[in-house]
Order: C-alpha cells, then structure tokens, then sequence
C-alpha cells in the first residue's frame, strides 16, 4: 500500500489547501460561533464545496461521484483539519455516504448518492446513546411497521444532527444492548413525525445534535438484524477519516507553535532556544511524522478495500487522539498567557482535538480493539 | 515476465540451492559472524554461507559490482532480503565495514580507497571498528585530542579512544584525529584509517553490565599511518565524520532494514511472550494494565515501522541518510528499551535470571538483551543529542 501521494492526490491536496486558507480560515469558524449562525457552518462555501466536487470524492462515478478514492478525500480533510473547517463535509460525504454505499440497495445508491455529491442531501449518523463510544451499546429500537420501521429511542452526540435531512438511526430489532447481532439502520427523513432534534453547542464551536425518536418511521438500510456488518464499515471508514483531518489540526498546531519559540524572547533569547522545550518540540515532531505514516496507510488500505482497515483504523484513531491531545496541550502551555486567551486561535485546536479524540472512539477503546483484533 | 519477477525467481532458486539448513535457523549471540583475520566459525556452515554469499557480492547487495558489491538497484535488493526473509536466512556478515566506513567510503573515498578497502569489506577478509569517542570527548565529539602529526611521508597518531566496540576483534579501525590543535574545534579534525596490526596500537576491553566486554580502550602511541589513508581533506574531517554518523544512526535504529523483524525479537514478540507468560482470560491478555502497555508498544512499533517504509517510498532516489534518521535514531532506540521493559514485567523474575539451569537459554538472552537496549540510546549519539539535532536541523530552533 503506497504512503506518498500521487500527482493527482497531489494537486487535489494543494486546491484544497488554497480553498481552506483563503475561503474557511479560522477566521469563519470565530465568526459562526460568534453570531451564534443556525446552521454552525457557511451555506455559500458549502455550495462552493460541492462545486469542487468534494461531496462526490468517494462516490464512484457510477453513481454521480468523482470515483477519487478515500486517499483524496484524506487530503481534503486533512486541509480542513488545519483551518478548522465548519462543514457537512465529515458527517455527509464520508459516514453518511458510506452508509449507502455499504449498506443501500441499489436503488437507494442510484437515488441518495447522486443528492449527497450534489450538494442537496445532508445527512448525519444517530449513533451514541452515551457520553462515550459504544457502537454495539445501543438500546434503542426498531420495530417492523408496514414496509418501513419504526424507531424508538434517544440519540446523543450526532454529527450535524441538527442541520441533516436524513439520519442513519442504529437501531436494535433484536438481543440486548452490547450484542453485535440484532443491530439494524433505518434511514429515517429528519421531519418526519416522532423526531425531536435538539441541538448541542459543543466547546469546539461545531455542530450535534440530541435527538429523540418515538415511533419515528423510516426505511431499512442494509439487512435486518446484521446493521453491525455495514456499521463497522462505516465506523472504520470515519474514523480513519476523523484521523486525517485530526492530522491537519495537529500539524498547524504545531508549526504555529514552533514559529512562536522562534521569536517569542524571554531573558534576552528566543524562548526556543530553551533545552526543555527543544526536547518537547522535537519529540512532538516524532509522534507527528508517525502519525502522517499511520494515516496514509489507513487510507490506502481503505481505498485498497484490505483486510487491514479495522486494525489500521483503530492504530490510526488511538495516535492520532493522542498525538492532537499532546500537540494542542504543548501548544497553549508553550504560548503562555496569550494562549489562554480567546483572541488567540492556538486554543481552538485543544477544544477541537478533544471533541474529535471522543468521537468514535477514544484511545482506551481502539488499544483495547487493536488487541482484540491481533488475537490478544 | 518483469525483471523484478525473473529477478526474483532467480533469487529465490539460487538461495534455496546455496543456504545451508543451519543458516535458517535462529542465531545465537554467538552465532554472528563479524568477520576479519582473528574470526573463529563455530559451524564451517557458517564460513561456506558467508563465501557464497560475498562471491555474489551480496554481502553488500547494493555497492558497485567494481567494488566486489552486488551492484543490486533498491528494487533488487529489497527482493533479495525478501526472499531471504521467507527462508528465515541469516544475514552472512554484519559490522561497521558494512554499515559505516563502507558507505561513508562510497560518499567521499578516493577510487584507490574505495579498491583497497571495499572488496576486504565484502568477502569478510576485513573486519572494522570505530574510533571517535575518547574519555574527554562523547556527545561534545569534536572536543576530540588524539593528536596526528604529519611527519612528511606519514602520519604519526597519539592519544587514547574508549568504547570502541569490537576493537579486540578488529583488523583496522577508522578514527578522528586532531591534525590542527590551533584552529576552531570543528576545523582541525582529520578522518584516518589505521591498520591496527601493528606496535603502536593496543586494546584493552571493558567489561559491561550485561556482563559481555563487546567494547574497549583503544591507545595509540607512534601509530603510523600511511598518507593514502587520510579520507576527504586534512582538517576537513568533521563533514566525513558526521555523514558516517548519519549511516551509523541508520543502522541502528534498523533503518536499512525497513519493517523487517527487530533485532530483539529472538523470543518472539511482545504479544507472543505475554500470551506465554501471562496468558489470556476470555480473549484478552489477562493483566489489563500489562495488557494496555503490550498494545501501546506494539501500536508505536508498527507506526514507527511504516515511517521507516514511507521514508524508503519518499527517497527513491538511493537513500541518502538525511536528518531525519536522528528521528529514527531516537524513536527507535526508546520504543525498544519501552519494549524490553515490558517484556521484563511480563516475565517478572523468570526475566531476570543470571546463570543456571533454572532459567531457559531464551531467558537468559532476555536479561543480558534488555541490559544491552540501555546502550542504544547512549550509543551512536545519545537521545538527548538526536533530540537537539532534530530541534536545530529540522525544526530551525535557535542555539
Ligand atoms: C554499547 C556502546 C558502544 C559504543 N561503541 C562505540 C564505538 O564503537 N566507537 C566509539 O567511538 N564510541 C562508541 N560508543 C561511545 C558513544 O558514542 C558515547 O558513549 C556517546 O557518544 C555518549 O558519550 P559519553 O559516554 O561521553 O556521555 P556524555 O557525553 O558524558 O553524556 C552523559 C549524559 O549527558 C547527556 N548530554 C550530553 N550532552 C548533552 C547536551 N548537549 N544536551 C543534553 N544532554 C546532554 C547525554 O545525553 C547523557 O545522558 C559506544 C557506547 C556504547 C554505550
């Protein structure tokens, strides 16, 4: 599995690196917070999104995609990743689409596909029931109605809940929560009667959602009973992703905090020109180069569609939530007072990395995984 | 059919016709063959699979064939540890003549050097040791005071090196040397090669924690050396020594041998050794604590493993060392004493055997290999100094 990018993938990562630094720099993201936006991101750069053809990466072309492969839409994300992006883009075009890749017969791929790459179908994953990631965990409930199901339960953490038009509810039809067998996805359209969407400002200034269904009707994605087979998938494929546009945060975080050791002075020197903050600044450089290695091999492995992805997802996921975590945290301590404050944006990528390390997964859960997965 | 594939079907026969079965078997300590004129081989396979292999120059698989080297692409070479990996066979020879003065000779020797010296290399006729530390000078190296006079036809070297592995073993050795005390400390160092066979030189080893003397105190007094023997130019020694370094920190943080099995993997991996001793209760490692330090280990490894990988992809070009191997260097030297470290809790006393009949041979190669892991981070440039190199080389930080 090759871990450089192709001339394509190349340019691909430099249009989206122009795109984020001159139309969604943070600069946005400050401004959605602050006006306290309804839709928490920018309709007119969406729509500029789905003109690049973001929405379509990873939808083959069959289907109204660009057929560019999970390598593309990585470099994508990680761009976003750097800038903080606000969009649909995560919840959407890479775990909604793939619910429906994966999971859709193909009459739901011909019809939903070509909505979600063409900008018109928001959608989001109803998945957590509790503050922590617990995809088997789930209580809630479908129950066969006529031709649909109907779904009753109550949904936390939702990924652009608020803004979605349809949801991928995980639903229990049969066993208790914790089983892996009995789980199943209904498409439920977010108005229909029995769904109450609340919305949950995050302190990453990004957008969930709690959402309540009772007996809110929708229709069966994939088979009943083996949702967990397309729900790992999906899971895998999001998590990798999270993982690049996790890579991007951290890797701005990090140049933005080695520039300021370069001319911040203190008694008379560059603060960087301090042993004990070298030392920090060259092993954060590691962790940082392994973790561009980790993610590029994920990516492949999930454009390669190997047998590899569920581990390389969880070694992806767990050094990644850990490597931001460190990242972000060294780089307020290493900015002092000025990094405390809210006029400065090296604060934003803490907040950020810690709601991305708890979605899908934080490092306990993917060493734990990764274990199991290696038959330990 | 391409080349690559005839490549290696050619490969694959010729090593299954010429790798004698003892040399696919797992080697012991004493077991590694290091070559030059005072070698002993306990088993004459050993000797045949080394002559074999260095008629096909392929105990340097990449170094120009005009040079005694296989004169293997990347490609090629790549295919060959491959193949040699699939029947588990022995790497013929190693030491500092393949890893360090050999590639440092092909970036800046003369062609006369590279035609006395490089083919004693491969056939294992000449084994090599390095001497740059001495008492006063480790990590500050280029405070270095073993004097080199120029006496018109010759040098005459004096002065003391210490830690200088396999000296006792050695046929040459290839030093830094003061050629100019006046100048800056950097200027008026020298890069020599010493032929060790004679009066003015003497070693001395040292005795280790791990209970092996692999390393000594080596003295000069009235070294000759001959003219030819200066590499790069006089006071010009720095630059040579540095890049020799590079090479060095390669080897040991097993950059050459990209995601290739580790050198202390004699007793298997660490998931391996805690299934044994630890065991599993319903799927899992039983000690869970145990449990998340072997995952965590074992998850940075396979990282560190890839970017190894990735660095081979991004330098296609002919794997010119650059700095990030002061990367390598330091992540994988902490990462394996990490390793050993836990492998020691997993093993509880049964990892700390000494002598006797009451610990395996495997256990007592545990004990003696995790005593030895402290020394990768110390030798070769310790980690605190590869953390400097990265904060000034790569990221820019000031002095
Ligand atoms: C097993 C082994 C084999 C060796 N083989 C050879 C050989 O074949 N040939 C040879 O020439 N040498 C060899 N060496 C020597 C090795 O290169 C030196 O030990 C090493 O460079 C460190 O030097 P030192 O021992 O003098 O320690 P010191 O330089 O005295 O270091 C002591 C401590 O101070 C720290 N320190 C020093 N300077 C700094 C700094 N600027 N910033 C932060 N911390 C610092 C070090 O990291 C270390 O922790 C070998 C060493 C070992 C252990």
């Amino acid at each position: 599995m090759p871990l450089v990018l192709n001339e394509e993938q190349n340019m691909l990562k430099d249009a989206a690196k122009d795109f984020c630094t001159n139309n969604t720099p943070i600069t946005q993201m400050r401004k959605l917070r602050d006006e306290k936006n309804e839709n928490g991101y920018d309709t007119g750069t969406w729509q500029q999104m789905v003109e690049l053809g973001w929405t379509g990466i990873t939808i083959p072309e069959d289907f109204g995609g660009l057929g560019f492969g999970y390598m593309g839409m990585g470099v994508v994300m990680e761009e976003c990743g750097r800038t903080l992006t606000c969009s649909p883009l995560f919840a959407t075009a890479v775990v909604g689409s793939s619910a429906i890749l994966h999971g859709g017969t193909d009459e739901q791929k011909g019809e939903l596909l070509g909505q979600i790459a063409g900008g018109e179908l928001l959608m989001a994953l109803a998945l957590e029931e509790s503050p922590h990631h617990n995809p088997y965990g789930v209580a809630a409930t479908a129950e066969k109605s006529g031709a649909g199901y109907k779904v009753t339960g109550s949904k936390k953490f939702v990924l652009d809940g608020h803004i979605a038009n349809k949801l991928v509810v995980v639903a229990r039809t049969s066993g208790a929560a914790g089983d892996r067998d009995g789980i199943t996805l209904v498409l439920v359209d977010s108005d229909a009667a029995g769904v109450s969407v609340t919305r949950t400002i995050m302190a990453d200034s990004r957008n969930a959602a709690n959402i309540e269904f009772s007996g809110a009707e929708g229709v069966l994605l994939g088979e009943e009973g083996k949702g967990a087979d397309v729900l790992d998938k999906v899971l895998d494929a999001a998590r990798i992703l999270l993982a690049a546009e996790m890579l991007g945060g951290a890797q701005e975080c990090y140049e933005r905090t080695v520039e300021y050791l370069k001319t911040r002075e203190q008694f008379g020197v560059p603060i960087g020109s301090f042993q004990a903050l070298k030392h920090r600044a060259a092993e954060m450089f590691c962790e940082i180069e392994l973790s561009k290695s980790v993610v590029l091999e994920a990516l492949s492995a999930l454009d390669e569609d190997s047998d590899e992805v569920p581990e390389l997802a969880s070694l992806c996921k767990a050094r990644l939530n850990d490597t931001y975590n460190l990242v972000s945290s060294e780089g307020v301590q290493m900015h002092g007072g000025i990094g405390m404050t809210d006029e400065y944006e090296i604060g934003f990528f803490m907040k950020r990395s810690r709601v991305c390390e708890h979605t899908f997964g934080n490092s306990a859960f993917h060493r734990d995984r990764y274990g199991v997965l290696q038959g330990y | 059919m391409s080349n690559l594939d005839n490549f290696r079907q050619e490969t694959r026969a010729w090593l299954e016709e010429n790798c004698p079965a003892s040399m696919c078997e797992p080697a012991a300590e004493d077991d590694i063959v290091g070559g030059g004129k005072k070698a002993t081989y306990k088993n004459p396979d050993a000797k045949l699979w080394l002559d074999r292999m260095a008629a096909k120059g392929w105990t340097a698989p990449t170094w120009p064939k005009a040079y005694g080297g296989g004169g293997l692409t990347k490609a090629e070479n790549l295919i060959l540890q491959d193949e040699m990996f699939r029947i588990n066979a022995r790497t013929p020879i190693t030491g500092m003549g393949f890893s360090m003065i050999g590639p440092t000779l092909l970036d800046y020797g003369t062609e006369e050097q590279k035609l006395e010296h490089l083919p004693k290399i491969v056939s294992g006729e000449i084994r090599w040791c390095q001497g740059y530390s001495e008492p006063g000078a480790g990590s500050d190296l280029a405070s270095l005071q073993t004097k080199c006079e120029d006496k018109g036809d010759y040098f005459l070297v004096n002065g003391q090196k210490i830690w200088t592995s396999g000296a006792q073993y050695a046929d040459w050795i290839f030093t830094l040397v003061r050629t100019e005390p006046q100048a800056p400390k950097h200027e008026g160092i020298s890069f020599v090669l010493i032929d060790m066979d004679q009066p003015g030189v003497t070693v001395k080893p040292i005795r280790l924690i791990s209970g092996n003397s692999p390393f000594c105190e080596t003295f000069f007094d009235d070294a000759r050396v001959e003219k030819h023997n200066l590499v790069g130019q006089l006071n010009r020694g720095w630059t040579v020594g540095k890049r020799l370094l590079q090479h060095e920190r390669s080897s040991i943080s097993g950059l050459g041998s990209a995601g290739r099995r580790g050198r202390y993997d004699a007793m298997g991996t660490l998931p391996d050794i805690a299934r044994e001793y630890i065991g599993l209760e319903s799927g899992k490692l039983a000690d869970l604590s145990l449990r998340d330090s072997v995952t965590r280990n074992t998850m940075n490894l396979r990282a560190f493993n890839l970017t190894q990988r990735r660095a081979m992809e991004e330098n296609e070009s002919g794997g010119t060392p650059t700095f990030a191997t002061s990367m390598f260097k330091y992540f994988g030297s902490e990462n394996g004493k990490e390793r050993l470290e836990i492998q020691l809790k997993i093993m509880g006393t049964q990892g700390l055997g000494w002598e006797g009949d009451s610990f395996s041979q495997a256990e007592h190669t545990l004990t003696r290999t995790w005593l030895r892991s402290k020394s990768s981070s110390i030798a070769g440039g310790s980690s605190e100094i590869q953390l400097n190199i990265i904060a000034k080389r790569v990221l820019g930080l000031p002095d």
